[in-house]
């Protein structure tokens, strides 16, 4: 298990109902942060239009996470 | 320059901040608060971003434009908080040597500002509910259609 911080931001917190949590999850890569905090809240937005950064770096799904590492999770973005 | 701004864009000024003497065109591209979307009546917008990675990611996207046309002087304002009909929510100013480049960076520019940075935006619309808008389907609508905002 690794101790892992999310943090949700506008459609992904309105679901949390917090904008960050501190977790222990059994989880190898940002998906899995991903899918485990989806099952949790109940979101259903596609992956591929959602983003997400570890530790303040725009990240890969793919991307490795090690215990204490933060995670963004960014739903479908909309600037301009 | 990418800057996110909780304040209204002083336009003017950022137009004057552009100014240039090796440069034989400029490009403006304002994207401005409108009242209808998608049939619904719209009453205001609410931005948010993440600000440590929209500047980051925004720098990226200029950078990238002054790759692609050398030469080019680029700045890009992106508003958080809510904005009324009519309001400035992002403004991308690009001068170049010649127009050709200005277009096309300016283009460039507002493309993938609209896809990349952690910003999001939320519809309120008349009758009080809200919802948020999903861009990478605008994105590729502006791409097909043209339109910019």
């Amino acid at each position: 298990m690794k101790s892992i911080t999310v943090r949700y931001f506008a459609l992904f917190r309105e679901n949390a109902g917090v904008s960050e949590e501190s977790l222990q999850l059994d989880v190898e890569t940002a998906l899995d942060v991903f899918e485990q905090t989806r099952d949790r809240h109940g979101s259903n937005e596609p992956l591929g239009h959602c983003k997400v950064a570890v530790n303040d770096e725009m990240a890969d799904w793919s991307t490795k996470v090690a215990d204490g590492d933060s995670v963004l999770l960014f739903p479908p973005v909309a600037g301009g | 320059m990418f800057a996110i701004s909780e304040d209204s864009i002083d336009t003017s000024e950022c137009r004057r901040m552009m100014s240039d003497h090796a440069a034989g065109g400029f490009c403006v591209f304002e994207g401005w608060v409108r009242n209808v979307n998608e049939g619904r009546t719209v009453d205001r917008l609410e931005y948010e971003a993440y600000e440590p990675l929209a500047v980051k990611e925004g720098e990226k996207v200029l950078a990238e434009a002054r790759q692609r046309f050398p030469h080019l002087k680029a700045t890009c304002v992106h508003r958080t908080g809510l904005l009324d009909l009519g309001d400035c929510a992002v403004w991308v100013g690009v001068a170049a040597p010649h127009r050709d480049e200005a277009f096309r960076a300016c283009r460039y520019i507002i493309d993938e500002i609209k896809i990349r940075l952690p910003i999001w935006k939320k519809e309120h619309y008349t009758g009080g509910d809200s919802d948020w808008v999903n861009c990478e389907r605008c994105a590729t609508v502006g791409r097909h259609t043209g339109a910019g905002n």
